[in-house]
């Protein structure tokens, strides 16, 4: 019998976990994208063990929708990213700072 | 019949603002002689349609004409029109008015003949200037005409202002020259503190009545007199001392009573044609009129008239006194118009409307006479107006030389000039009057009639009798000798027939209408006197006609006064001519003060133009550019500036940055919800 | 210890093993493919938690093709990571601390004291009749048929955007113009000329 705050705690790990990453990784772009990518699995946890536990789907659609955006979030990403590369030769985002005035 | 006679009266103002319309927008066009011609018809005609007028309501006493013309506009029921009221003060002034206005267009003719050359260098009055002369004569005129005909308070005021600004537009005609600008601007701001106190006035009429119409605030006035006024806390005022006395600071200001008469001698800046038709016969004359028009409700309130009284007895004397020690031509008159305005306005003190009116009209011809005769001597002297450069003129001039000592007999009150019997009738009012200050003012009456004697023929004798100095000042100038000297002629035929002209009523008005105006009934109901105030009822018991007056006239004070006057300036300046300098050497600080005119443009200098500036510099410096400008508009600029320029270090532009201040937040937000919760 | 229990604890803990492994490891390549067993112990969750469709189309959708987009991504692109990992130490311990952090503060409010079994029993679980895509799919097909729609418009949209940013003109290519193909008029390809015949010589 696993209560569900143990998914929600879970979820809070991988959640704080990607965040560091965010933090850690703060240069390198693709790690940046994945660490979001974690990030939204986290959340997903959450809305799929509400779901269960409250016998609601509704969160199992939203989940669907989330992996939706998510895929063309990180297509899109990841366009850009190969677009930035060509451009500078570079996905350094401390290079990245021309809005900057 | 009434009908014909509205469209007269519409006619009667209509025809002189045509003219000024046609000379002022036209004048290019129309030429020197067109716009001279239009505009004299145009007076003309407001002249002859006066007489008519006259005519209907005093000849044939066929009574009053009152109507209204057009409505401006109706607000919260209360109606601003125009409309004409020709009583028989009105139609008075009107025939004073077009009369002496006429006279006036006729001599500017001569006076402006060479104006384009014959001026001082800078002292232009820029193109058609001939024109746009005639053009603001004619507009006065027709202002004026609106003032006198007005039956309701806003018209006066709009009349009020008109004259205002005409003699604003006339005082500066020399644009180029400072001293006309500054002396336009003198009186044209001086007028406004006078015209802020008529405005607060006819809003204290317009508060108590609701109406601005003057027969309706006339009869409601008795039913009003009890009523008082808090102006602040603990004090209580009669509403009627209130507005009468708002009122004649208004007549203050236009009638230059002290001590809103600094304008005056100043206005001498603009051309003789307009001192002698604005600063002495007509417009100075609306705060008098204005008074006396407003009987029914200066009757009413004792502390108004005794105020009134007071300050026509100081202007009366101290003015004339200023006059004495002039040495311009057009000063002296313009001191002793101001003088004579006093006496105007010491009548109306007294309760003796019809005296002070009486007063302004005879005052109107004479005085008219004397500034067109000094004109007359200016234009003979090439624009020369200081009077230690003139004398003996009596044989290049005659006509002028016989007009002027007319005026200058008429002005001092000779008995059997006009001047005499309205001036006699005002010293009598006042000596009759039981008033508080009624004494203070018999007094200086009195010293005022020795004083005007004096500078009368002073400003004569030196001008047209003694040595012949013209020669002199200009022997010193030029090498040649007397080939430079300009031999001073008369006249041409315009400038000489207004002084003829002037001449006659100077003498006859007097005695032709004393009984009426002075001891009759002439006004009628256009000016109320109560009973306990009636001084001219008194007078008039023992009154046996005009030759019984001028008999009489020669056994009182005021004739040995003007007499003693006259002699006193015929030692002086005629006779012992050394003495004038001595006695000035000698009463150095006397002299002085006269010189200073009391001190009261220096005052006036410092402490209200001074204390403006001040105040102005003041807003400018400490509201305007430190508290609005430093503190609030650059200081909020300022202090964006300076928080951006400390928050911009947040904005590293670092992608981690922002996302370590969003963690943060969610971290806040959550801990705030864990604690809550 | 019941057998879900064990699942759970062995899936959880290689789940956060992984996502640790994804934010630490040196080379991209390694992160992707940590980040793929990531998400095959989160399928595996979401099985537990019954939710058999999202389990599969996590594993088909994400490793099948977000990671591997990844992948190639990361193979295309000749990366110099030694800059990139400038600060990793020195920010090592800020990360931990903030996510520890919000982890104790997170655990604060999801903890058992909210969302324990007293509050939140286990549901009982489904027959084996029941089929979680049948469910869903009468959801989506109803309720959520709009949004549905417009995560197609998303899906569209996105596809369009890669394509339209990575897309680039080569010199040396040879394409097609498709417009002047179109506009062409028969007298810009054939020439009609009449001559006279002409004698052998």
């Amino acid at each position: 019998m696993i209560p569900l705050s143990n998914y929600l705690i879970l979820g809070a790990i991988l959640f704080c976990i990607s965040m560091a990453g965010v933090f850690i990784n703060r240069k390198n772009l693709i790690i940046l994208l994945m660490c979001v990518e974690l990030m939204l699995l986290a959340v997903n946890m959450n809305f799929i063990a509400f779901s269960h536990y409250l016998g609601d789907t509704g969160g199992q659609i939203f989940v669907f929708f989330i992996l939706t955006v998510a895929a063309a979030e990180a297509a899109i990403g990841l366009a850009i990213l190969v677009v930035l590369f060509r451009n500078r030769r570079s996905i350094n985002v401390a290079d990245l700072d021309s809005l900057k005035g | 019949m009434l009908d014909n006679l509205h469209n007269v009266n519409i006619a009667i103002v209509a025809a002189p603002l045509l003219g000024a319309i046609i000379a002022g927008l036209f004048g290019g066009a129309i030429g020197r002689a067109g716009a001279h011609t239009v505009t004299i018809i145009g007076v003309a005609i407001a002249f002859l349609l006066s007489l008519v007028m006259f005519n209907h309501v005093v000849i044939q006493d066929a009574g009053i004409v009152s109507h209204s013309v057009y409505t401006w506009l109706v607000s919260d029921g209360i109606t601003f029109e125009v409309g004409f009221l020709v009583d028989k003060l009105s139609v008075m002034m009107m025939v004073v008015v077009t009369f002496v206005s006429l006279m006036v267009h006729v001599y500017t003719i001569g006076y402006m003949a060479h104006d384009e050359e014959n001026w001082p260098e800078g002292s232009g009055a820029g193109k058609n200037s001939y024109q746009r002369f005639f053009s603001y004569i004619s507009l006065f005129t027709f202002s004026m005409l609106m003032l006198v005909m007005a039956n309701n308070f806003m018209q006066l005021f709009f009349g009020w202002e008109a004259v205002g600004l005409v003699s604003y537009l006339l005082i500066g005609f020399w644009l180029k020259r400072s001293s006309a600008t500054y002396a336009n601007l003198k009186a044209f701001l001086v007028n406004r503190v006078g015209d802020f106190g008529f405005l607060l006035g006819i809003a204290a009429v317009l508060m108590y009545f609701n109406t601005l119409d003057y027969a309706a605030v006339f009869n409601a006035a008795e039913l009003q007199k009890d009523l008082v006024i808090s102006l602040w806390p603990g004090t209580e005022w009669s509403v009627m001392t209130v507005i009468c006395i708002l009122l004649f600071v208004g007549a203050m200001g236009k009638s230059a009573q002290v001590p809103l008469h600094v304008w005056l001698p100043d206005s001498m800046e603009g051309p003789t044609p307009i001192s002698a038709l604005i600063h002495a016969a007509t417009m100075v004359t609306a705060g008098i009129f204005m008074v006396a028009r407003m009987s029914p409700l200066f009757e009413l309130s004792e502390t108004a008239l005794s105020f009134i009284l007071i300050i026509g007895a100081i202007t009366a004397l101290f003015m004339g006194f200023l006059g004495i020690i002039q040495n311009d031509i057009k000063r002296v008159v313009a001191y002793s118009t101001l003088s004579q305005l006093g006496y105007m306005t010491v009548a109306l003190g007294a309760s003796a409307y019809a005296a002070g009116v009486f007063h302004l009209m005879t005052h109107a011809f004479f005085k008219a006479l004397l500034f067109l005769a000094a004109g007359s001597v200016i234009i003979a002297m090439h624009h020369e107006q200081d009077m230690r450069r003139m004398g003996g003129l009596r044989k290049y001039m005659p006509i002028t030389w016989i007009t002027s000592l007319i005026g200058s007999l008429a002005l001092i009150g000779t008995p059997g000039f006009a001047g005499f019997f309205s001036k006699d009738l005002i010293i009598e009012a006042v000596h009759a009057s039981q008033l508080p200050g009624a004494g203070f003012a018999y007094f200086c009456v009195l010293a005022g009639v020795f004083v005007t004697a004096f500078y009368s023929f002073r400003m004569y004798f030196l001008v047209f009798h003694g040595k012949e100095r013209f020669r002199d000042a200009h022997h010193g100038h030029d090498a040649h000798g007397h080939h430079a000297v300009h031999e001073p002629h008369e006249t041409p035929w315009v400038v000489t027939l207004p002084l003829i002209a002037l001449a006659i009523p100077s003498v006859l008005a007097g005695g032709m209408y004393i009984t009426d105006m002075g001891f009759g009934n002439f006004f009628g109901s256009a000016i109320q006197v109560l009973p306990q105030h009636d001084v001219l009822g008194q007078l008039a018991q023992d009154y046996h006609g005009p030759w019984g007056m001028v008999l009489h006239g020669f056994l009182t004070a005021p004739f040995w006064l003007a007499l003693a006057g006259v002699v006193t300036a015929w030692l002086l300046y005629m006779k012992y001519t050394h003495v004038p300098a001595l006695i000035q050497a000698r009463l150095q600080f006397l002299h002085t003060l006269l010189e200073q005119k009391y001190y009261a443009d220096r005052f006036n200098d410092w402490f209200f133009a001074g204390g403006s500036r001040g105040i102005g510099r003041l807003l400018w410096q400490w509201g305007d550019v430190r508290l609005i400008d430093g503190l609030l508009v650059n200081g909020s600029a300022r202090t964006v500036g300076w928080l951006a320029a400390v928050v911009r270090h947040v904005q590293s532009g670092y992608l981690f940055h922002y996302a370590f201040a969003m963690i943060l937040g969610l971290l806040l937000m959550f801990a705030l919800f864990v604690i809550a919760g | 210890m019941t057998f879900e229990q064990i699942l759970f604890y062995a899936f959880a803990a290689i789940l956060v093993f992984a996502a640790g492994m994804v934010i630490t490891v040196r080379n991209a390549v390694h992160a992707a493919l940590f980040m793929v067993l990531a998400f095959f112990t989160s399928a595996a969750l979401w099985l537990l938690l019954e939710a058999e469709f999202l389990a599969i189309t996590l594993v088909l959708v994400y490793v099948g093709a977000v990671m591997v987009l990844f992948l190639f991504v990361v193979m295309m692109l000749d990366l110099n990571t030694a800059p990139m990992r400038e600060g990793f130490a020195r920010y090592l311990p800020v990360g931990i601390v903030v996510a520890l952090l919000v982890i104790a503060v997170m655990a604060m409010a999801v903890g058992q004291r909210h969302f324990g079994l007293e509050q939140m029993p286990v549901p009982v679980p489904h027959g084996a009749d029941y089929s979680n895509t049948r469910e869903l799919g009468l959801l989506l097909y109803t309720t959520y048929v709009y949004p549905f729609e417009i995560a197609a418009v998303i899906l569209l949209v996105a596809i369009v955007a890669a394509i339209a940013l990575t897309l680039r003109q080569r010199g040396g290519t040879k394409t097609q113009n498709i417009a002047e193909q179109v506009a062409v008029r028969r007298d810009d390809r054939v020439r009609l000329v009449q001559m006279d015949a002409e004698q052998r010589k």
